[in-house]
């Protein structure tokens, strides 16, 4: 049911793990589902993303977009990570099936959420 | 890579001696039973000796065996067929929380046609209780409902407590029995059912039959129109192939069935047993009361979907009530009825045993689960919290 991508994914995920002080921090989904992501991000003074990790609970393809996210995130700047949408992780993972599209496909949102996170604290400062 | 086939539960894989015995059914004796020449003459035959082998195996009569195409179609016919015949007596059924999609569903659609339903809960181990099987009786009640055991946990109800108690106030009682044949003790008369169900395909039969068990004199209303077959209650030609399949399989399974339980069984609490050494792990279903096969247990902090894929990598074939595997958005309704919380019902793990596992298989899969556990926690949010705490 998965693409040969998702699984390489799912079997080998890139950037597990979490950031200690992390300049944002991004979770999305519900445990009703059974999906949740948490997505850590740091960023440099040119708001590069220069480290980015990610913990999930959730089914293959929660943990396969997840992993891409991270891999297509790093090393762009904030712009172009606000670009990345639910959609494009999907396409990048050589898609995935219909009934992962909407519950398990979050990862750019949790990612969306974590620059959030960082212009949030930026602004306290 | 070995293949080790731990989902019997969804099916099983057909025994040779049921498929040696199917095969002249194909293209030897094609005959329609209907015809009266002799092509239909010779499949009628074995029909009505497929019926009597079904019938001494479960302690019923011949005529009282309807055969159909599974255990949906048998658990629709029984439930509506009683429903509809006796709506003037009265409009209350009962069922419990923990049935299969094909009694639950079938109630709640007639509870939207107007019937009362009681839903009965369930304690911490899916069992129902008697006593409220008791408590919800009206006297508009006309139908109780109850599986003889869970697929899912695999706990074994109080049925023939609750039959009883049903023949003592003239209620009808059906008994969803899908998983426990040839695993458990079976007879219509010792369990006081009034009709029973049964899948070809749980017991290494193949798949596309079904039996009702229907005692003599219980109404049914019938919905589907266009033959005699079945007197009526199942119209259109018969799966000849798969129902002579289906006699072979029920004479099979029945024969050796306390020695093979006795095998499954210990092979299961060997694997209960050893995945409860992983940390923070939970058995799902009755400690006792259980089928011989059934093993399931809750991982904490992952999920089932993450797992079964895991095993699937290792060759392992299991089944999960996350939501992902159970083609909904919610995680089983039965780990729910039994109160376990979204995140345990989401990282359940059922493995379902059968006849062919052996022990060098089991060996196998605890030797892979403590590794496949501990690389989705390492990448779980849950886990590393709680690890902090």
């Amino acid at each position: 049911m998965y693409s040969g991508k998702v699984m390489e994914h799912f079997t080998n995920p890139r950037n597990v793990g979490e950031i200690e002080n992390a300049d944002g921090v991004g979770e999305v989904g519900n445990m009703k589902c059974g999906d949740i992501m948490r997505i850590y991000i740091k960023v440099n003074d040119q708001d590069i993303i220069e480290d980015v990790k990610f913990r999930t609970f959730g089914c293959g393809a929660a943990i396969a977009t997840s992993s891409v996210v991270t891999e297509m995130v790093k090393g762009k700047n904030l712009d172009e990570a606000l670009e990345i949408t639910n959609k494009k992780v999907a396409e990048e993972l050589g898609g995935l099936p219909e009934n992962k599209m909407h519950c398990s496909n979050l990862a750019a949102d949790a990612l969306h959420k974590a620059i959030e996170d960082l212009k949030n604290k930026r602004n306290e400062k | 890579m070995k293949k080790i086939y731990l989902d019997h539960g969804a099916t099983t894989q057909v025994n040779p001696d049921v498929l040696d015995a199917m095969v002249p059914y194909f293209a030897e004796f094609y005959g329609n039973p209907s015809s009266i020449h002799s092509f239909g003459r010779e499949t009628k035959k074995a029909l009505e000796v497929a019926r009597e082998k079904v019938a001494a195996g479960i302690g019923a009569e011949p005529r009282e065996i309807v055969f159909t195409s599974g255990g949906t179609e048998s658990d629709n016919i029984a439930i509506r067929g009683v429903a509809r015949a006796l709506q003037k007596k009265g409009n209350h059924l009962i069922t419990s929380a923990v049935e299969h999609h094909a009694v639950l569903d079938v109630c709640l659609a007639l509870q939207k046609e107007g019937y009362e339903l009681t839903l009965l809960p369930v304690d911490e181990y899916g069992m129902v209780s008697a006593k409220d099987v008791e408590a919800a009786i009206t006297d508009k009640t006309i139908l109780i409902s109850i599986m003889m055991a869970n697929n899912e946990v695999g706990t074994v109800m109080p049925i023939a407590e609750i039959g009883k108690l049903a023949r003592e106030r003239g209620i009808i009682f059906h008994t969803d029995a899908v998983q426990a044949i040839g695993l458990l003790p079976l007879n219509v008369n010792d369990l006081y059912c009034d009709l029973l169900s049964l899948s070809a395909h749980k017991f290494y039969g193949p798949k596309g039959a079904g039996i009702l068990y229907v005692r003599k004199g219980t109404k049914l209303a019938v919905f589907n129109f266009g033959g005699a077959q079945e007197r009526k209650m199942r119209p259109g030609t018969e799966n000849v192939p798969g129902i002579i399949g289906m006699g072979k399989a029920v004479e099979v399974v029945v024969a050796d069935r306390e020695k093979r339980a006795a095998r499954i069984s210990s092979l299961r609490d060997k694997l209960i047993q050893g995945l409860l050494k992983i940390e923070d792990t939970k058995l799902n279903g009755h400690p006792e009361q259980r089928l011989p096969g059934n093993v399931n247990v809750s991982v904490k902090y992952v999920e089932g979907e993450s797992m079964i894929l895991s095993l699937d990598l290792k060759g392992i074939a299991a089944s999960s009530g996350s939501a992902c595997t159970s083609g909904s958005l919610d995680p089983s309704h039965v780990l729910l009825a039994m109160g376990l919380d979204h995140q345990l019902a989401h990282g359940s793990l059922r493995m379902t045993l059968g006849a062919d596992n052996t022990e060098e298989e089991i060996d196998y899969v605890l030797e892979v689960m403590p590794e496949i556990v501990a690389r989705l926690r390492s990448m779980s949010p849950f886990y590393a919290s709680s690890k902090k705490e």
